[in-house]
């Protein structure tokens, strides 16, 4: 640690001003801060800090991010030679995995970070980490057959105009990583939804096969699809989803992948229990009053702990829903967010045909409403606090 | 003759076209902006009919503007606008008949374009005929151009053509080139027009806010 400290002084005077390499001051200065907590301290006013900060967090919820992601990895190549109808060791599984993985999260950082230095040099100002976290949940988001090149334009468009134009890291109303996802959904369905995006079907760098089928349904699609009958693999507990082992996007499958990034989440403080648990609370509820009282189809008729454990609803419940910038930031508040959010999923799930998946849509329509919510917890609280003190 | 083209009247001609632009600057007709701009060329006639309807009724009101009453002024100006609004549908009908079907009700609506309603409230009603015929075809033509911007770019990645041209050539989908859908619908509209807006701005400092 000594050693590179003493590197980063020495290498220092490149980049500040008339150095030889000014030009890249803002990249200097983001690996800097990302390494060392920066020892400078405000100069005016009285400020509350702990010893946390942003980069910190940031780098803490990449850390939860990674059970999600390996299992994700594993996943790929299960799926892929399941569907190839070949065995393989864990070894195989894992490498076509993370090879079919790796290029979109390098695409997706490199597009991301790229267009933040960039930003950041030209309005002068110091890099801004949210797009650690963003860069990390993009891949993880999407199926696995989404082409680089689509995934490269949605994260330039979402890093844009979902981030930079309200002002960088911490001014953005909705979640940048969603935004992308709902980029590429809106834009090219075909490599989005269906039945042909969830697995991979072609063999990487000598790993896995070449399979003739290549349509395997998320079971949400197989429940859409199914008019109004369930398949019994679906109106049981299915322990498939809850392992990890069924197709669809990649890092979103396992629940007790994302489970392990939740308590650290939770532990370290950084996510929100409130949210999170509102957002299960909405979801089974609601879900539960479809079974008892919905409209005859298939979707209605999951049961609702298949609801909660399938397609996006954990992934979005732990890792989206509780973004400190985009969801409500009263304790209140957070209790209503966090139980629409799981609502209007199930609700768009079961009443919209056209959606098996309702879990983006849903936390980016909260996303907008989380100031609004802020603002009557605010308000109510006003009043109430000024009736008691006109009553005394 | 000279009178006709002073440097007063240039400007009441150009500038709507760019400094004073009713849709970017003045963030007027942004709802058919969105509505017809997914091909280029509905955009363009939609561009167009909108010149001509702000040109003569720009006249028309303003030469009116000394008889009618303040009371119903607004009155007057609605009926004139439905009227030539009703010449250009009919017209449209006569003569281009697919892209008046694929304009629909947004040829009607521009009776309640804010462009057409501002313009005559703003300049027709204190300007003489000549001028205001100016003020029309200008403000026209830079919503027109804002229109066929907007069209060219949601047209051009959105379906791979251009006045139904094909344009991205064949090979590009063999490679696994694909066409935007986002661009096909309205909100992409609002998002190029949101850019266009950026860069003018960006391009003038006379346009920032302090």
């Amino acid at each position: 640690m000594k050693a590179l400290r003493n590197y980063l002084d020495k290498i220092k005077p490149n980049f500040e001003e008339g150095g030889k390499l000014h030009a890249f001051r803002s990249v200097f200065d983001g690996f800097e801060t990302f390494l060392f907590v920066p020892n400078s301290t405000s100069k005016s006013g009285t400020h509350i800090h702990d010893a946390i900060d942003s980069k910190r967090i940031m780098s803490i919820v990449v850390i939860a991010l990674i059970p999600a992601l390996l299992f994700g990895m594993y996943n790929v190549g299960y799926q892929h030679y399941a569907l190839a109808g070949m065995e393989g060791t864990f070894w195989q599984l894992f490498g076509y995995g993370f090879l079919a993985v790796l290029p979109k999260i390098i695409v997706s950082y490199i597009v991301g970070l790229g267009i933040e230095f960039v930003v950041a040099q030209w309005k002068n100002e110091e890099i801004q980490e949210g797009f650690l976290v963003s860069g990390i949940l993009i891949p993880m988001i999407v199926p696995v057959e989404c082409p680089l090149w689509i995934l490269a334009i949605a994260t330039a468009f979402s890093v844009i105009f979902a981030k930079e134009i309200f002002g960088g890291t911490g001014m953005n109303v909705f979640n940048v990583a969603l935004i992308t996802r709902a980029f590429l959904f809106f834009a090219y369905p075909a490599k989005m939804s269906g039945d042909a995006v969830w697995v991979s079907h072609e063999s990487i760098c000598g790993l896995g096969g070449n399979p003739d089928v290549v349509t395997a349904a998320t079971p949400l699609g197989i429940a859409a699809t199914s008019g109004n009958v369930l398949p019994d693999s679906l109106s049981q507990f299915n322990w498939d989803a809850f392992w990890g082992f069924i197709p669809g996007s990649i890092g979103e499958t396992s629940v007790v992948a994302i489970a392990i990034g939740a308590v650290l989440l939770l532990v370290t403080g950084i996510a929100s229990w409130k949210t999170m648990l509102s957002v299960f609370v909405g979801g089974a509820l609601t879900a539960w009053l479809f079974n008892v009282a919905g409209p005859d189809t298939a979707v209605a008729h999951l049961p609702w702990y298949n609801h909660l454990i399938m397609g996006g609803f954990c992934f979005g419940a732990v890792f989206m829903a509780t973004d400190p910038v985009t969801s409500a930031r009263t304790e209140t508040g957070k209790y209503i967010y966090g139980f629409l959010i799981g609502a209007i999923a199930i609700v768009i799930r079961v009443l919209n045909p056209g959606y098996p998946e309702g879990m983006m849509l849903a936390i980016l329509l909260m996303n907008v409403f989380a100031p609004l919510i802020d603002y009557y917890v605010v308000q109510s609280n006003i009043s109430k606090r000024m009736k008691r003190l006109n009553n005394k | 003759m000279s009178q006709l083209f002073s440097k007063k009247n240039r400007e009441v001609f150009s500038s709507p076209i760019s400094m004073n632009n009713p849709v970017t600057v003045q963030v007027l007709g942004i709802c058919s902006a969105l509505a017809v701009t997914a091909k280029l060329e509905p955009a363009i006639v939609m561009g167009l009919s909108v010149t001509v309807i702000t040109a003569f009724s720009n006249v028309v009101i303003s030469l009116l503007r000394k008889t009618v009453p303040n009371r119903i002024r607004i009155i007057v100006q609605l009926v004139v606008v439905a009227a030539l609004v009703t010449i250009v549908s009919e017209i449209l009908k006569a003569f281009a008949y697919d892209v008046s079907v694929q304009l629909s009700v947004y040829v009607g609506l521009i009776i309640t374009n804010c462009i057409l309603m501002g313009r005559l409230e703003a300049f027709a009603m204190s300007n003489g005929p000549w001028e205001s015929f100016l003020d029309g075809i200008g403000n026209g033509l830079g919503y027109a151009k804002i229109l066929v911007i907007v069209a060219f770019f949601r047209e051009l990645l959105g379906s791979g053509t251009l006045l139904n041209f094909r344009i991205i050539p064949q090979s590009f989908y063999d490679m696994g080139y694909m066409n935007n859908g986002l661009m096909l619908m309205p909100p992409m509209a609002l998002i190029i027009v949101a850019c266009i807006i950026w860069f003018q701005r960006s391009r003038n400092k006379d346009l920032q806010e302090k």
